[in-house]
């Protein structure tokens, strides 16, 4: 199985990445303006609703309940959707999706007597998880992203930076060039206006011209075999309506037993993304409808490592995420780097478990340490999904890779912590060590402040102080001023 | 009351002013205070990092050594969230029922130093006089997993003289983050200049807080900027809670330079 | 080929899931018990009475800057002619199935959906729809795709959509619009406002696809 994510394969470890983007003052200032606005929209439409911890609960035990019994819901869905007309496929990794989706656009093209084939495309992180525009590409097929922001990202031949406002690290001048490079204008105001005004019209030319669309879907609905999908631009009805051929990829993740379920999400999802009490526009189909939208219709279910997390209820809980980036809005971490730093298309607090998961430990193995575990994450997560948790889960699993090679077993750090376990584990040596530091720290010392500490130290001191040592240590201090009894406890005696 | 105390490993060996401060002022309260010799760490340090076998054994000294204290303070609410949130966790995880058993006896009879005063003792009056205006940095810890919510605040407003002033942006995480705070040093430092914004601008003449932790690294970013320059200092609560009329707690006390305790 | 894939990924899923000591005491009863004790303690029905309902309503349409005309059935022809003056536009596009009571007979040319062309569908700047039910906490229309509410296109293509609502399909929650709906397998959009975009600086822009105005009849 090949496993893809993006590109998290080839992208160097969070520090490094991230080192270069704290020098970006312009990312950093864009990053800093879209978390903060829509964090104060989210809280503000949040603080409206007395039922918002209910609904999380309720959203929580959706997820919990679907996955426990997901072979389940992936067959209802799938029986449900053929019986309306849809065609189910099913891939197990990255190459597998892509692979079926060129056959299925192939077909579509001679159909539609389209030499060059073109599709249009409404925004899905599956889809660059998969990598399946490269895919395309290569095949002689164009793909045309609709989003604003993902035209902009596509045109800029860059990558996305946020889950839902992911050409963030752009600003509208940036945007005015790439318009006009790439839309064949000869002028262009330089207003937000403006821009989108263009794209409204430089679009809808392709969505009615174009009869290949792609989309990926917010939810899977079992129960009845419907296909949700959440937007606030209305390339995604464009997308889903206008071509004759739609192929709809989804992460096998997204089912949702019942259609009454959306009652929970569609509460919970707009509030969370964009800080709106309802997003301006929700398509929900079923299959096909006779002369109604794409009279041929596709899903293709994904896998690309999610049963790899289905052993385990705090990895099973990760794939609660309904892609909201809410975490990423709160995040200290992600409000300091931007979504770069993460170095895959699943960035903030939920790249930092699911990256690292769907690659199967593989790759993006710093991102669990790219937290200060603050909590504020699991705080706004609609699905309650527990982040700080999980990334100690993964640390755990991570360090007992590294334990099982010989430069994971000798490295610094390793070596630091079994030093630091012994002595928490005879506390007459730890007593002695302590001892022995404070002796050893005049080497260190100057004006009261520790410098040039070698080793994992030096990354403290290179951008903070560190106090020297105290004189005497707290126990020491305790066996001076109380009288020792043998068992430790208090009696008369003074500093 | 019979009072055992667990001061914690860096409390013990860098911040032991905060461990006297406790000791003293629940004495000069009427208490008794025990403190097993014996003790070293709660293991969080280990778990947090990803070293999860190794921290097991610390967590079943850390067991044994309070099996019959009645009562446990923690000045360290870090220490306290790794207990309550992990240790019941770790017993599962290891199939130790006898492990759980001693987890589920001693959880009820563990309080952060904040949760002690108020929820244990009944008292936000501790009878402390510090007449200085003070700004508090809710650690993320003590914040959003001990939910400690107003206590320190309203154990600060109690003190004599203290002018109590609320922080913005308070409840950002300060960037220590563990070992966070060296593996990823440069964005925990950056995390660190936005705290410091926040702090300073309140212009209060100390910062308290529940954990040493944040403090130290909010010391340590204000001391590479200023130095000994007059500036606000970073505090424990505890020691403001010691502070009293005969002997009250100075900036002096906790200068870097010259420094006796 | 999919046929493996779709026996690997299941299988595999049933294989993970036992492999979870946990699972066990989570899973001993049949999805459909279990679906049913799934915990809703959240609102899913009215806390605000009727006049409060519409009032809500109304204030969310306002947001959008829709307009709101009040009228009755008979009156609805007149409306729409009055909306379609007030927007300099001559061609209206309407449902197959749409009364022909609602129109306007002068100064207007309808043009009925009978399975249109995309030209002819493209053309008219104007549509007009009832709908199936609305939502007042958030201002929401929801439509479920038909004969007489048009197909998804003829609410899309055009830049101006006139809605017929009777006070009766305004509801407050979500939950109890949800429960409006019973042709569930049909096509079905909710439209809370006109499209927009943040993508841009954080400027939220309104109108990008999809129609840019909206005229709400209410009955």
């Amino acid at each position: 199985m090949s496993v893809r994510v993006g590109h998290t394969a080839e992208k160097p470890a969070f520090p490094i990445l991230a080192h270069e983007l704290l020098q970006d003052d312009q990312t950093r200032r864009n990053v800093r303006h879209a978390t903060d606005v829509i964090r104060n929209k989210r809280a503000l439409r949040v603080a409206e609703m007395p039922d918002w911890q209910d609904l999380r609960t309720t959203a929580h035990a959706i997820k919990t309940h679907t996955l426990l019994h997901l072979p389940h819901y992936l067959e209802e869905f799938e029986r449900n959707c053929i019986r309306a007309g849809g065609q189910v496929h099913w891939a197990r990794d990255a190459d597998e999706a892509n692979t079926i989706a060129i056959r299925l656009i192939r077909h579509a093209a001679e159909r539609l007597a389209v030499e060059h084939p073109e599709v249009i495309k409404v925004k899905t992180m599956t889809s660059d998880e998969i990598g399946m525009n490269r895919a395309l590409e290569q095949q002689g097929i164009t793909p045309w992203e609709t989003d604003l922001a993902d035209m902009i990202v596509q045109m800029g031949k860059d990558e996305p930076s946020h889950i839902v406002v992911p050409a963030l690290h752009k600003n509208r001048h940036q945007v005015r060039e790439l318009f006009l490079q790439n839309m064949g204008l000869t002028e262009l105001g330089t207003e937000a206006e403006d821009l989108t005004g263009a794209a409204r019209h430089y679009l809808r030319k392709k969505f009615l011209e174009v009869g290949i669309g792609i989309s990926g879907a917010n939810f899977a609905i079992a129960e009845t075999g419907s296909v949700c999908v959440v937007e606030s631009e209305g390339n995604g009805r464009m997308c889903v309506t206008m071509p004759k051929t739609l192929i709809t990829l989804i992460g096998i993740e997204k089912v949702i037993p019942k259609f009454d379920d959306l009652e929970v999400f569609l509460q919970l999802l707009p509030r969370s993304a964009t800080g709106e009490r309802m997003n301006p526009y929700n398509s929900i189909w079923t299959g096909v409808t006779p002369a109604d939208g794409p009279q041929e219709f596709h899903v293709i279910l994904l896998d690309n490592g999610r049963t790899r997390m289905m052993a385990n209820v705090r990895e099973r809980e990760t794939l609660n995420c309904i892609r909201c980036g809410a975490c990423l809005n709160q995040c200290p971490v992600y409000r300091e780097t931007g979504g770069h730093a993460y170095g895959s298309i699943y960035s903030g607090p939920i790249g930092a478990i699911l990256s690292p998961q769907l690659n199967g430990m593989k790759y993006s193995r710093s991102l669990p340490y790219a937290s200060s575990l603050c909590g504020a994450c699991y705080e706004v997560c609609p699905v309650k999904i527990n982040i700080p948790e999980t990334l100690i889960h993964l640390r755990g699993k991570i360090v007992a890779q590294d334990q099982n090679t010989l430069s994971g077993k000798l490295s610094q750090e390793s070596m630091g912590m079994k030093m630091a376990a012994h002595l928490f584990e005879h506390p007459k040596q730890y007593e002695a060590a302590q001892r022995l530091a404070r002796t050893g720290q005049g080497l260190f010392e100057k004006d009261g402040k520790l410098v040039n500490l070698p080793g994992m130290a030096a990354g403290w001191t290179q951008y903070r102080d560190l106090r020297a040592l105290p004189k005497q240590s707290f126990r020491e201090w305790w066996k001076r001023s109380h009288t020792d009894r043998g068992d430790g406890s208090s009696g008369v005696g003074d500093e | 009351m019979r009072i055992h105390l667990f001061i914690a490993c860096y409390n013990d060996t860098l911040f032991p002013r905060t461990g006297m401060a406790v000791v003293n002022l629940l004495e000069r309260l009427g208490h008794e205070v025990v403190f097993p010799t014996n003790q070293t760490c709660c293991g969080q340090m280990h778990y947090n990092t990803g070293y999860h076998a190794e921290a097991l054994p610390i967590v079943r000294k850390l067991l044994h050594e309070f099996l019959d204290a009645e009562t446990i303070v923690v000045p360290s609410a870090s220490c306290v969230a790794m207990m309550r949130d992990h240790y019941e966790l770790m017993a599962h995880d290891a199939n130790d029922l006898h492990m759980m058993g001693d987890v589920k006896s001693f959880l009820p009879r563990v309080f952060e130093f904040s949760e002690l005063l108020t929820d244990k003792l009944g008292i936000t009056d501790v009878g402390a006089y510090f007449p200085h205006r003070v700004t508090y940095h809710p650690s993320c810890h003590s914040l959003r997993l001990l939910n400690v919510g107003d206590r320190p605040i309203r154990l600060l407003q109690a003190v004599e003289g203290l002018e109590y002033t609320q922080m913005e942006g308070s409840d950002q995480c300060c960037g220590f983050g563990g070992t966070f705070a060296v593996k990823n040093a440069e964005v925990s430092s950056a995390m660190l200049a936005d705290k410091i914004g926040c702090v300073k601008k309140t212009n209060a003449e100390f910062v308290a807080a529940l954990d040493n932790s944040c403090l130290m690294q909010i010391d340590g970013g204000l001391h590479r900027e200023m130095g000994s320059q007059d500036r606000i200092r970073p505090v424990h609560l505890a020691e403001i809670l010691n502070s009293t009329r005969e002997n009250p707690l100075t900036a002096e006390a906790l200068a870097w330079e010259g420094a006796t305790a | 080929m999919s046929n493996d894939a779709r026996f690997t990924v299941l299988d595999t899923i049933r294989r993970q899931l036992a492999a979870d000591p946990d699972v066990e005491t989570l899973i001993d009863d049949s999805p459909e018990e279990a679906y049913a004790r799934i915990p809703r303690n959240y609102q899913r029905t009215s806390k605000l009475n009727r006049e409060e309902t519409l009032e809500l309503f109304y204030d969310r349409l306002r947001d959008y800057d829709s307009e709101l005309v009040f009228t009755d059935e008979a009156g609805i022809a007149k409306a729409v002619a009055h909306a379609m003056r007030e927007a300099n536009e001559t061609l209206l596009l309407v449902p197959a199935g749409v009364p022909q009571e609602w129109l306007p007979q002068n100064d207007v040319e309808v043009r009925r959906d009978f399975d249109l062309p995309l030209q002819p569908l493209e053309e008219p700047r104007v549509v007009l729809t009832p709908c199936t039910v609305a939502i007042a906490m958030s201002g929401t229309i929801i439509l479920e795709h038909s004969d007489e509410q048009g197909r998804r296109a003829a609410t899309l293509l055009p830049d101006h959509h006139i809605c017929v609502l009777w006070r009766d399909q305004v509801v407050e929650t979500i939950a109890e619009a949800l429960q409006r709906i019973t042709h569930r397998t049909s096509p079905i959009t909710t439209i809370a406002g006109p499209s927009a975009t943040s993508d841009i600086e954080m400027t939220r822009i309104r109108g990008v696809h999809g129609p840019r105005r909206l005229t709400a009849i209410i009955l």
